[in-house]
């Protein structure tokens, strides 16, 4: 039929490659959902005039090539003296450079709930606190769930540009393979399965949240 | 403080070829989007279409270029096709690797605004008399480009982005690989990346402003 | 002459049309009133062909419209429909809209085409509107924009599908003094149309359709004076 070079070990080491991967894209979704869910909140509750150094800040991680992120902010830890491995490095950056799309998906999806909605909360008498867990949180979780989980694939995706900063991410150890087998296609449609795999599940467990909402609305 | 001193000076003199390498980037991404729109509305068309032999690759497709890493696409296109003997030079493996990426996801843009359109429109036009490809192309399509002019300019704004990636397939004229070319031989690494971050965000804005303008003039009804 | 036989239409398990028979000869305008459903405008999509009939014939000065062989591009240049939703072109202007057919499917040229434009729009009403955009007309301007696109073909027959429904009251009567209008030109109308006061007064035969067929036909007149059917009779009792 058809034969490849490619053993069970190397499967492995491509399994080690897609570990780091979901690693980064792991604490990358938390820390840059973490801080999206912060500047979200001061975005839609604080003065825009206020906010503008922030958006301008957050504007500037959507606005340059990732990879070019990652390359800056390595040199600059070396720089500083900081001394961190190339691992910890993309995963600050990957955090904050989701942090500033999730704070437009956490601001969209406030301003999502109706206005008469809020002051019904607090014409019942409750506090600032009580109205954005109790009344905004779920709404606003509804509606911003699927650009969430989009975000969170396309993080998965972009985790392999940190590759170019040295770490052995899915897509870095393919290219070790590649060099050494020669089976450039073959390769790489395995990298292709793994990738589709590892996004299959959180793309159907957000199906599934939002069916499970749609009934109960 | 640091044990470095910025060298802004000397990198500043790599910053005519830098520009040069801008306007490389930018002719990649507009051939890219240029070929990956046209592409988008035949996807598109295909997968709202009734005939399965249609549907089966354009949706294979979409689905390969919205969930796969840009990357993983422009190394099919250059490592992957080795296999079979053909070699792509980097500057083309980056081009149809952004292509096919643009083709993907405008695909679904454009099939979200098909949808948005109410199917009366093209009923108005077919009792007019219109055949269905005329139809499509007056009333359909130019309606379609409009509700997807927002998502397109940003898909646009993407392309330019990814074009950086096209360093890790030796390419050396655009803005990210003159930039590599420098710091490897100078390793002022901050520095000029520094300089390039900025030149990737003045032409981010550039377009982003000028496609609002654009929208402006455009679909001022 | 638009002859329809004997002709039954289903929407899947559902039949809406149970066998039609009309025929409507050149210069008439014919009512067709009845219940609320889709089975009415199904009735007017049938005759141009948009929607495909399961069985029986729909001839259009001869030519039957779902014969293979029909070339129904052409066949629609006679057959003029305005639907309840005016669907405006948003995209072109008012100008724009009513040229766009009879330059790009007739095969007009520019200035030919605008000057039956202006014809027809002076005749609806809207000459002063050629420049502006849809978006910016009422719904009854866009619903006589839409009138005057369909004219501008020069079409032997119109059909209006409860053109008033989407209106706010006090626009309709502006459509429907559009429609006698037209009616007085000489031009063969059928109107699905719930106005029972333009039923009367304009058309020379109104038409009862329940449960997919036309239950009863007659002149004004005889019709709401004198309704044969008890359907019809019960029918004209709950909208008084």
């Amino acid at each position: 039929m058809f034969e490849t070079g490619l053993t069970l070990n190397d499967l492995k080491f491509m399994g080690q490659g897609a570990l780091i991967t979901l690693q980064v894209t792991a604490f990358a979704v938390i820390g840059g959902t973490l801080l999206g869910l912060l500047f979200g909140i001061i975005r839609s509750q604080v003065n825009p005039w206020l906010t503008l150094p922030l958006v301008f800040l957050l504007d500037i991680f959507r606005s340059v090539p990732l990879i070019i992120q990652l390359v800056l902010a390595n040199a600059f830890q070396a720089i500083v003296g900081l001394g961190l491995s190339a691992f910890t490095t993309s995963c600050i950056v990957l955090a904050l450079y989701t942090s500033a799309y999730c704070t437009e998906i956490v601001r969209g999806a406030i301003s999502a709930v109706p206005v008469v909605t809020r002051r019904a909360a607090r014409s019942l008498g409750m506090t600032w606190g009580q109205d954005m867990r109790q009344i905004v949180f779920p709404m606003a979780l509804r509606v911003g769930l699927p650009s969430w989980i989009g975000l969170t694939l396309g993080v998965m995706k972009d985790s392999a540009l940190v590759g170019f900063i040295g770490v052995f991410e899915l897509l870095k150890q393919s290219q070790t393979l590649i060099t050494r087998l020669q089976e450039p296609m073959f390769i790489l449609i395995v990298a292709g399965a793994i990738y589709f795999l590892l996004s299959f599940p959180i793309a159907r467990l957000g199906g599934q949240l939002e069916k499970r909402w749609r009934e109960n609305d | 403080m640091f044990n470095y001193t910025f060298q802004w000076k000397q990198a500043m003199r790599g910053l005519p070829e830098m520009l040069d390498g801008a306007l490389v980037t930018l002719q990649i991404a507009i051939i890219s989007m240029v070929i990956g729109i046209i592409f988008a509305v035949l996807l598109a068309v295909a997968r709202n279409s009734n005939s399965r032999l249609l549907r089966a690759p354009a949706s294979m497709w979409v689905e390969v270029a919205r969930n796969t890493p840009a990357l993983f696409q422009i190394y099919m296109a250059h490592f992957g096709l080795g296999t079979f003997g053909i070699h792509l030079s980097p500057f083309v493996s980056l081009l149809a690797g952004i292509t096919f990426n643009n083709a993907g996801y405008l695909a679904e843009t454009f099939r979200g605004s098909l949808r948005a359109i109410p199917s009366t429109q093209l009923r108005s036009a077919r009792s007019l008399g219109m055949g269905p490809i005329q139809a499509f192309r007056l009333i359909v399509m130019p309606q379609m480009f409009r509700i997807a002019f927002l998502p397109t300019t940003n898909q646009m704004v993407w392309a330019i982005l990814m074009t950086s990636l096209g360093v890790t397939v030796g390419m050396n004229t655009d803005l990210m690989g003159v930039t590599q070319d420098w710091n490897n031989r100078s390793f002022r690494t901050f520095e000029f990346f520094a300089i390039a971050a900025v030149i990737y965000y003045l032409i981010a804005k550039a377009v982003t402003m000028g496609a609002r303008l654009l929208a402006w003039r455009m679909f001022r009804y | 002459m638009i002859e329809i036989k004997d002709v039954h239409k289903s929407f899947g398990p559902l039949e809406v049309l149970k066998g039609v028979n009309l025929t409507v000869e050149k210069g008439e305008v014919v009512s067709v009133i009845g219940g609320s459903g889709s089975g009415k405008s199904t009735l007017l999509t049938c005759i141009n062909g948009l929607e495909p009939i399961n069985s029986g014939a729909i001839l259009v000065d001869g030519t039957e419209v779902h014969a293979r062989s029909t070339d129904l591009n052409k066949l629609r240049r006679k057959i003029g429909i305005v639907f309840q939703q005016f669907n405006a072109f948003p995209h072109l202007t008012v100008m724009e809209n009513v040229t766009l057919a009879p330059r790009k499917v007739l095969g007009m040229g520019r200035a030919e085409a605008e000057e039956i434009a202006v014809k027809q729009l002076n005749h609806v009403g809207l000459g002063d509107k050629l420049k502006v955009y849809p978006g910016r007309l009422s719904g009854g301007q866009q619903q006589r924009m839409a009138i005057a696109r369909a004219l501008a073909m020069n079409p032997a027959y119109m059909l209006f599908d409860e053109v008033t429904s989407a209106l706010d009251p006090q626009l309709v009567g502006e459509v429907l003094d559009t429609l006698k209008m037209l009616a007085d030109d000489g031009m063969t109308m059928i109107c699905v149309t719930h106005e029972m006061g333009f039923a009367r007064d304009v058309s020379k035969r109104v038409a009862f359709f329940h449960k997919g067929i036309l239950a009863e036909i007659a002149p004004p007149d005889q019709f709401f004076g004198d309704p044969q059917h008890p359907e019809t009779q019960q029918f004209l009792a709950s909208v008084r």
